[in-house]
């Protein structure tokens, strides 16, 4: 559409010009990225990145009948609400003392599975891809399109795509191949989930204690014969984005420096291994470690820990530039962990969030309503701003390094991981393995969500065969009884489509009296905390090199947005839980961004 | 290339061209929008790439999937229809519309920001682009009653777009404010009801056919029961103590037998899925009372003690006689058989005046 105004809205001091994109499209919910650009060195000097729209869950939760939290939490979220509900029914099994039957967590796993391929083709081929489409390199990077139509492909053979550029051009929306394509294998995931887990994105069939999904061989099969459908297509998915992503490297020396921040890794763990799995806090440390994708955290390239109490004890939530008062003074919910460690004041557990809405001031005030969680790292005593890689790089990384997770379809070696498709339609059984890569950055972050729809597709049919083993031996029931008990506490780690999850829940008098769930978004989202760190997507924007061709007049700022979508941003998660009002009185200009046609 | 095009043919009479403002900037999850992406029947694709003969040419804008990178770009459409020069144009409202003026200097909820710099929040869009809409669609339950953000308790003061706008509210087409609930859409539900408005835009339909609570009545006439197949259980007496059983799920929390609703009867995607037909009790996600009329979701509903006491009578009965004739009905004839004798009563002329055996 033409645009038909445009306007000098950047606030210039010599070179360096404010910019903003607020709102920011092609990702799920509010939120405003704003930066000082210095055009003379062609690098961004400071960004800050703020959402403003404020919904309230936790204050409508309190006094609730606690089994009505992943009813209610799961629409937190319109795209990952499952992982809210799944990551709710792990912090209520724990609460009531329940080990749920073998195959309600294969049940869950194959749907949890599904929702990644869903998720992360959705996001990667229909809203990530168009910042990497003919059109927009077209408009951002005309020399470095005009060298991709003369690069051929190296996996040609396996893609069909004859040149770079052709891959680009399947990336145009709604009229690329790969676009379109996309659409309809999200779909074909979605019904996946759908026979698991009854509708999408907001769960029908699960429930503390299990799931009411009817566990006959018909609900595999038909998922089965869906799963080898789609895995035809992640074969060529996968060799497709490395061709892209090499090129990008290849014809942009230096790129890898967009979107790089040091490695601080975080990842809570996902799929439930029911062989040792039995909800109980005391020993969660082991059967976290069992899980399907191994929980842990990554620094400077070092494996920290691999244990969920490990990574309980040590979240934190900072205040500092977020509009709250501080909660020290509040009441200590929780003193002690179950195995008698004790736990800080800002713990989730022990959080009581007390709003104090005041004008945004992003000259050293406070500016959003994102709070800044961190993980506390006992050997140093620093509050780490971990981020999740937009999940699929921080699942890798820790799996990979762990070594733990070996089965049929996949296994961690230490410093890869190795996942095996079987036979489809139109390719044999092929072998994939995602190394470690040198660096946290934009390219590797959108790689490794494409590798790890593959480690999804691998996981569920392994699933699959353990959940045919379950119903073969006629282990059908779905569900285990259970009562609320009087007084609780419980605590669930899953991983969202983008990164970590927790939910924290205390039980009075049967109902609930503090809940707060972790969504990935405000880790990565979060804005500077009180020690003066800024949180993870300011962090890879801040001194970014700018490889856009344009002019400040022109300027689009795609490699700054390449970078804030790799981090998959998904804001409803990132204010859900956050009560009051914010009035925006500074004037922060944005520029005209011209994409009209 | 903001928006996405296609050549649409030109109906007999009306508009032949018209654009989509979505907003989601409501109290929302965007799991509409992700909701609408899983349609087949239509697919979003068919509509704007022109596969369905007859609609308009149409413009999609919404921030989930707009190919604009964001900021300005992205909100041209909006402010050209603010000013009156965009168009016709349908505006889709996704999430619920917060109470603005409980809170002093601030704001729930923004889209963009004005000339100053400031916030222009959803209900000033709302205010300015409502009367103008040649129809204006609330897209999920939270914006057609309220929904999740409007339960007890809530800080926001938020409610469906009807209490905002008035449930007299008429659009510039003279339409009354379109609602489809559900928590979220059914992606198909949204998408036919969204057909419909194009066909009758382009002049070859009539008036959409609402209810008093502003729902198709082909989509939202009949209870989540009445389409369910687990209510032949229910009509035997035979009803599930856990979430173990495939039988009828009223005892154990399903509000299906009073819910406005068409999943179990038309699935969640191509027929796949659903709610109490696949073990998922219905929570009532689609109706102006929900979620405080239905919880705690996993007790049962009051008044289902009463009817199923007195189905369970009756039921109990049928389903006896019932398993009588099944039993009769799953033996073999008896000339089945494999002895030196033919008993089937074979015979190849009609029987004149002779017996047969």
């Amino acid at each position: 559409m033409a645009t038909t105004a445009r306007e000098r809205l950047g606030r210039e001091a010599g070179n360096i010009v404010e910019m903003a994109w607020d709102p920011v499209t092609r990702i799920i919910g509010n939120l405003g990225i704003y930066t000082k650009i210095d055009f003379g060195e062609r690098r961004v000097l400071e960004c800050k990145s703020t959402s403003s729209i404020f919904r309230g869950y936790s204050v409508f939760m309190k006094g609730k009948d606690p089994r009505d939290a992943h009813f209610i939490t799961s629409r937190i979220c319109g795209i990952c609400g499952d992982n809210h509900a799944t990551c709710s029914i792990y912090a209520q099994n724990m609460a009531y003392g329940i080990d749920p039957p073998a195959i309600a967590e294969w049940i869950i796993n194959l749907g949890e599975a599904a929702e990644f391929m869903f998720d992360h083709t959705i996001f990667q081929d229909n809203m990530v891809f168009v910042d990497f489409c003919e059109e927009i390199v077209r408009m951002t990077n005309p020399t470095l399109l005009a060298r991709a139509e003369q690069t051929p492909a190296p996996n040609a053979a396996i893609h069909g795509h004859r040149t770079i550029a052709d891959i680009m051009r399947s990336y145009n929306p709604f009229t690329g191949s790969t676009y379109k394509e996309g659409l309809a294998m999200s779909r074909l995931a979605r019904e996946m989930f759908c026979l698991m887990e009854g509708r999408h994105v907001h769960p029908s069939t699960l429930y503390p204690g299990g799931v009411g999904t009817v566990a006959t061989p018909q609900v595999f099969t038909d998922y089965l014969s869906r799963l080898v459908r789609y895995v035809d297509f992640v074969k060529r998915l996968i060799p497709m984005n490395d061709d892209v992503f090499d090129f990008f490297y290849e014809a942009l020396p230096g790129y890898e420096e967009v979107g790089r921040r040091r490695i601080l890794l975080g990842c809570w763990g996902a799929f439930q291994n029911p062989d040792s799995c039995d909800y109980r806090y005391e020993t969660m440390a082991d059967w976290g470690r069992d899980m399907y994708v191994t929980p842990g955290i990554v620094v400077d390239g070092e494996l920290v820990t691999t244990s969920l109490v490990d990574i309980n004890l040590g979240i934190r939530i900072l205040l500092g530039s977020s509009y709250y008062d501080d909660w020290v003074d509040e009441e200590t919910f929780v003193t002690h962990d179950p195995l008698g460690n004790p736990v800080d004041q800002r713990h989730p557990w022990n959080q009581t969030t007390l709003p104090r809405p005041q004008k945004r001031d992003l000259d050293g005030g406070k500016y959003s309503w994102v709070m800044s969680p961190r993980w506390y790292d006992k050997r140093t005593g620093d509050h780490l701003a971990l981020d999740t890689g937009g999940g699929p790089l921080a699942r890798l990384w820790v799996t990979a390094l762990a070594g733990r997770v070996d089965n049929p379809y996949v296994k961690a070696t230490g410093q890869s991981v190795k996942f095996v498709l079987p036979k489809s339609p139109s390719f044999p059984e092929m072998e994939f393995e995602w190394k470690v890569p040198q660096w946290s950055n934009t390219i590797e972050r959108d790689r490794a969500r494409a590798y790890f729809v593959g480690y999804s597709a691998a996981s569920a049919f392994h699933f699959i065969d353990r959940a045919m083993a379950e119903i073969r031996a006629g282990r059908t029931r779905t569900f285990t009884e259970f009562s609320v008990p009087d007084e609780a506490i419980g605590c669930g780690f899953h991983e969202a489509v983008r990164g970590v999850l927790s939910h924290h829940l205390v039980i009075r008098d049967r109902k609930i009296a503090n809940y707060h769930p972790y969504p990935p978004t405000p880790w990565n989202a979060s804005p500077r905390d009180s020690f003066g760190t800024p949180g993870p997507y300011e962090d890879a924007v801040q001194g970014l090199p700018i490889f856009e061709e344009n002019d400040k007049e022109n300027f689009k700022g795609i490699d700054i947005l390449r970078t804030v979508r790799s981090f998959d941003p998904c804001l409803p998660c990132g204010v859900h839980m956050y009560l009051g009002d914010g009035k925006e009185l500074k004037v922060v200009h944005s520029p005209m961004l011209g994409f009209g046609g | 290339m903001s928006s996405v095009e296609q050549r649409g043919g030109k109906g007999a009479s009306g508009i032949d061209e018209v654009h989509i403002l979505w907003t989601s900037e409501g109290m929302s999850c965007d799991g509409d929008t992700v909701s609408m992406t899983a349609a087949t029947q239509p697919s979003l694709e068919d509509v704007l790439l022109g596969m369905i003969p007859g609609i308009p040419k149409v413009h999609l804008y919404n921030k989930v999937l707009s190919p604009s990178p964001g900021g300005e770009d992205f909100l041209t459409p909006f402010r050209l229809a603010a000013r009156g020069e965009l168009g016709p144009f349908i505006l889709v409202v996704e999430g619920s519309i917060p109470n603005e003026q409980i809170n002093g200097d601030g704001y729930w909820t923004s889209m963009g920001n004005d000339e100053n710099g400031d916030p222009i929040t959803l209900n000033e869009w709302l205010d300015v682009l409502a009367p103008r809409a040649w129809a204006v669609v609330a897209a999920g339950t939270c914006a057609t009653y309220g929904g999740i953000h409007a339960m007890a308790g809530n800080p926001t003061g938020c409610m469906g777009l009807a209490d905002y706008l008035g449930w007299d509210f008429r659009s510039a087409g003279g339409l009354p404010i379109v609602n489809v609930p559900g928590c979220p859409v059914q992606p198909d539900n949204f998408m036919e009801t969204l057909l419909w408005l194009l066909y009758q835009a382009a002049g070859l339909a009539p008036m959409i056919p609402l209810d008093d609570k502003l729902r198709p009545t082909w989509l939202f006439g009949k209870t989540v029961h009445e389409g369910c197949d687990r209510a032949g259980y229910y009509e035997q007496g035979d009803f599930a103590l856990d979430y173990n059983s495939p039988k009828c799920q009223v005892k154990i929390g399903c509000w299906g037998p009073v819910v406005n609703c068409n999943v179990p009867k038309r699935g969640w995607m191509v027929g796949i899925g659903g709610c109490p037909n696949v073990g998922g009790i219905c929570i009532g996600c689609t109706m102006p009372g929900f979620p405080d009329k239905f919880m705690p979701f996993m007790d049962e509903p009051p008044g289902a003690t009463f009817s199923t006491g007195i189905t369970s009578a009756y039921g109990s009965l049928v389903r006896r006689l019932r398993s009588i004739t099944n039993d009769t009905l799953n033996e073999e004839p008896k000339w089945h058989h494999n002895r030196p004798a033919l008993t089937s009563g074979y015979a190849p002329r009609w029987p004149r005046r002779e017996k047969v055996r």
